[in-house]
């Protein structure tokens, strides 16, 4: 078990290495650092003084190094806009996005599982088919186009929930969300949704592939010459074997969500990191994106590392195989 | 045989498969009884519908296929028109089955003690403290060396045998009547084969339990059962005590059966097989669905064979059956 | 044992011989199958000529600027123009037909969509081949670059290349070559490992050919259905992201108006009721992915090997 996280860890470290080298050559090599560094507004001589002052005239590899060493250190550079460190501006829109991201999940969770059972176990039936073509329907429709047709929807003809921003947040040990209050809970619902249709259409196919595919094993059938109820075989004995890969798959799949919540930050006005992203990209400040582009991938590759050692302690056979190595 | 004794009664059982493709008739017009304490060996070719005898009686057939007529009386009750609660009471309680691949059979991740615990208390109420004790007596019943470890173990920790030996463990937690067993020892290696066999036996017996047994392998038959019902394409063609099957087979596909056992051959002379093949479920010839590869097969054969009793307590179906070795 | 086997009339087995039919139409018996598929392809060619030959079915050219009339803006459906005709969709705020800004969007997602899912093809089917033919550590170096790439949505890749690239047709068919062309290098190698143990390859090695000809004239032809089938699928997956990143703002230039553009376009208006102008697009999105998936799924029923009887 320690020899595989070890191995994972090493593994995680030099995934992150290889995209810290991807970032900076894409930023500062493909484009001119100089006017991704420098305000634009700065006189001929600042720009000269800029140069010298963060070592751009000397060779590449001491400039990554430098680039390296201060990203190490928390330093991606001043936002354009502004005018603080990139790194601070992503960390305060983080929590936003991961409250957007869980409650996404949890959505795709919560609905996705017992639809799944239900149209695994009862897949002739019409109940079983609409599920199917529900899923089918939301792998197929643009996440974006959705969230647009549920703001028409719900926000402009019903007039039920807010189109847009986070509304009132409560402080949980100094991080605002939004679940404590019921204006926070509407703010949150459509983009949460939003965000999460996919991921739920996703769990119901896995789900109902799983269903039944363990429906027809023989351990099925023994537990119900056990006598057991119909509630325990399916509740207990299949879910069980179910749910280690569905976590698994939707593990790595927060990754994703974390990703996806560019769009749907950016239809619903979600004041999350995706939105700061995009509002960067549009004006040009770059180290807000180098700094995005760096944590996501870096979250990215902590999620995969915590599912590969979550399914190894879920799974006793994983477990068992790796103790032997 | 008098009516006292009778545990299980079946008469005249159809469990069909409704398919796209057509209609399997997996079990046909079956009739057979079981005594208290009694073993009854079924044997036929696989497809030969023993597995969904085995299954109806439990009420778990899997659709498309249902029981679509005749009687199972257990104790007297009739369970095909028992309700589901019914069935599930009686699962396990009544009637247990253990199944042929013990590796298929327990649940991959669930510990051995949840698996034996819950199969009791989906009965009766008790404390779980005296669940386990009774699951870790069962296991030690069966032979297993160190059952408070076993209980706190996931079954792709054990071995095959083992594991098979907690399928019949659990099987006996709740002192059933009967067991059903579907060919339990196919799928264990010969020299396991033979100890499960002879723990299963003998358990039977010290507990009263009937048993069926359900299999392909004549020579498992031979010493373990009482009677035997031969299958064949969802009949049985024939039935009886063991010995007077074993030793004077009376329908042609029995004889052949028989015949084609390696140990009852000599040295050196070529093995007697069946000609043709099995036929598929699906489209059964007309009349006598062994007619096509049997030596003895007429234009009687056209219609299906009624059961005909040709001598006490064993029942045939076949318009040409080998009497003559009975005189012989 | 006595034998009456000449009294019975032994059925002889029924046996169907296959009748010979060429691959090409036994793949259309199958394809046709299935209902939906079937509609599908209907569809998604309705669509493939509406997108070619725009400039002709189109009522108005959407970027020729003398055509627009700035007062006829974020008209409602069904209404009928200066000029006469009926704006079945609407106008957009510039007064733009949305029919025909339909029409000329589907001509660009589509072919952003397949062009890149075409690069991606040839540039993930080569690394793919490569590496199943050749094995050993270009195998491993390969196969390594495309599962940590797989690990990363592809979205988030598009981004990463947008942000660094900028703005522009050229950049948004890199950036979705970039996000796609693992799938494809993971699906051919799996089936070229397998194809590769198989006795014509063997022959092939044996008669000396050059390793370019194995690869290209024994391999890979064998090696298409799953790539078809995959390609299909990523079509779909190209226009949708393609769609995604221009309503974004950071796919296509509003020079080149895509549907995810249109859709974008739209959006402001969206809140005070007007909804057709992000609408309709959308609908012509969902019917173009929806119809080449359907296509997709009965494609891999058809050409899956394992399902063939």
């Amino acid at each position: 078990m320690i020899v595989f996280i070890i191995r994972r860890s090493l593994q995680s470290g030099v995934v992150l290495l290889l995209m810290s080298v991807l970032v900076f050559v894409g930023v500062y090599a493909i484009g001119n650092p100089v006017d991704i560094l420098i305000s634009p507004e700065a006189t001929p001589q600042e720009y000269e003084e800029a140069i010298i002052a963060m070592g751009l005239d000397k060779p590449m590899w001491s400039q990554y190094l430098t680039f390296l060493n201060g990203a190490l250190h928390g330093d991606l550079g001043n936002s354009f806009v502004f005018n603080e460190p990139a790194l601070k501006l992503i960390l305060q829109r983080l929590p936003a996005t991961l409250e957007l991201a869980f409650g996404a999940l949890f959505i795709a969770i919560v609905l996705g599982i017992p639809l799944g059972l239900i149209a695994g176990i009862k897949s002739e039936s019409w109940v079983g088919r609409s599920i199917m073509s529900g899923s089918i329907l939301g792998f197929s429709v643009p996440t974006f186009w959705v969230g647009l047709m549920m703001i028409m929807v719900f926000a402009v003809m019903l007039g039920w929930l807010p189109a847009s921003g986070r509304g009132q947040t409560t402080d949980l040990f100094g991080i605002p969300v939004s679940f404590f209050s019921l204006d926070g809970l509407s703010h949150i619902l459509l983009p949460a949704v939003n965000l999460g249709l996919f991921k739920l259409s996703l769990t119901i196919r896995l789900t109902r592939a799983g269903t039944r595919e363990n429906l027809q094993l023989d351990y099925v059938k023994f537990a119900r010459a056990k006598g057991l109820t119909n509630g325990r075989v399916i509740g207990v004995h299949v879910l069980k074997n179910i749910l280690i890969p569905v976590v698994t798959v939707l593990g790595l799949e927060l990754g994703s969500l974390i990703a996806f919540a560019v769009v749907t930050e950016t239809i619903f006005a979600w004041p999350g990191m995706g939105k700061l992203l995009i509002d960067s990209i549009g004006v040009l400040d770059r180290p807000i994106i180098v700094a995005y582009l760096l944590i996501t991938v870096t979250m990215f590759i902590v999620i995969n590392f915590v599912v590969d050692v979550l399914y190894s302690v879920l799974d006793p056979r994983v477990r068992l195989g790796e103790e032997k190595i | 045989m008098s009516d006292k004794e009778q545990l299980l009664v079946i008469e005249n059982l159809r469990t069909h498969f409704f398919t796209k493709i057509g209609v399997v008739k997996a079990v046909d017009d079956i009739s057979f009884s079981v005594n208290k304490g009694e073993v009854l060996g079924l044997v036929g070719e696989s497809g030969s519908g023993k597995s969904v005898t085995g299954f109806s009686m439990l009420g778990l057939v899997d659709p498309p296929g249902r029981i679509t007529g005749g009687k199972i009386l257990f104790n007297g009750q009739d369970i095909v028109s028992l309700s589901d609660d019914g069935l599930r009471a009686l699962r396990g309680k009544n009637i247990a089955m253990i199944f042929q691949d013990p590796m298929m059979t327990l649940n991959p991740v669930l510990r051995i003690d949840t698996q034996m615990i819950e199969a009791i208390t989906a009965h009766e109420k008790v404390a779980r403290r005296i669940a386990r004790e009774r699951s870790r007596d069962a296991l030690s019943l069966v032979g297993i060396a160190s059952p408070d470890e076993r209980l706190k173990a996931y079954p792709h920790q054990l071995s095959g045998g083992m594991r098979q030996r907690v399928s019949i463990a659990i099987a006996l937690l709740n002192k059933p009547d009967l067991i059903i067993a579907d060919e339990p020892t196919t799928a264990l290696d010969v020299t396991i084969q033979s100890q499960i066999l002879y723990e299963i036996k003998k358990l039977c017996r010290e507990t009263g339990t009937a048993l069926i047994w359900i299999t392909h392998d004549l020579t498992v038959v031979a010493g373990l059962a009482d009677h035997i019902c031969v299958m064949y394409a969802g009949r049985i063609v024939e039935q009886g005590k063991i010995s007077d099957v074993l030793d004077h087979p009376l329908h042609p596909y029995t004889r052949g059966l028989i015949g084609s056992v390696p140990s009852r051959n000599k040295r050196g002379s070529a093995l007697y097989q069946i000609p043709g093949m099995t036929p598929s479920l699906l489209n059964l010839p007309e009349g006598c669905a062994f007619r096509q590869r049997c030596p003895r097969a007429d234009n009687d054969c056209l219609v299906c064979p009624e059961i005909t009793s040709e001598i006490e307590g064993r029942h045939l179906r076949c318009f040409h059956p080998h009497v003559e070795i009975l005189h012989e | 044992m006595t034998t009456s086997a000449e009294d019975v009339t032994i059925q002889p087995e029924k046996v169907t011989i296959p009748t010979v039919e060429s691959p090409f139409r036994r793949f259309v018996s199958d394809f046709s199958e299935s209902k939906m598929a079937l509609l599908g392809l209907a569809v998604f060619l309705c669509i493939v000529f509406a997108a070619v030959f725009a400039p002709y079915i189109s009522p108005q050219d959407p970027y020729d600027l003398a055509q627009l009339d700035i007062m006829e803006g974020r008209l409602e459906p069904g209404t009928k123009s200066f000029v006469g005709y009926t704006h079945w969709l609407g106008t957009d705020d510039q007064g733009r037909d949305m029919l025909s800004g339909i029409f000329y969007g589907l001509r660009t997602s589509l072919a952003v969509g397949s062009m890149s899912a075409l690069l991606a093809l040839l540039l993930g089917g080569t690394m793919g081949l490569i590496a199943a033919y050749f094995g050993g550590k270009i195998d491993t170096i390969i196969m390594r670059i495309v599962d940590i790439q797989l690990s990363f949505p592809s979205i988030l890749i598009a981004l990463i290349l947008l942000a660094i690239l900028g703005q522009g047709v050229d950049k948004i068919i890199i950036a979705l070559l970039a996000a796609q062309w693992a799938y494809y290098a993971r699906t051919i190698r799996s089936t070229a490992m397998v194809e590769r143990q198989k006795e014509y390859i063997e022959a092939a090695t044996c008669l000396a050919m050059s390793h370019r000809r194995i690869v290209f004239r024994e391999l890979l032809p064998n090696c298409l259905p799953p790539l078809i089938v995959v390609g299909t699928v990523q079509v779909a997956h190209a226009i949708a992201l393609e769609a995604t990143l221009s309503f974004l703002g950071i796919g296509l230039p509003i020079t080149e108006p895509s549907l995810g553009l249109l859709i974008s376009n739209g959006f402001e208006y969206m809140l005070s009721g007007k909804y057709w102008i992000s609408f309709f697009p959308g609908v012509a999105l969902v019917i173009t992915i929806v119809s080449i998936n359907l296509v997709g799924d009965q494609l891999r029923d058809v050409l899956n090997p394992r399902l063939q009887k």
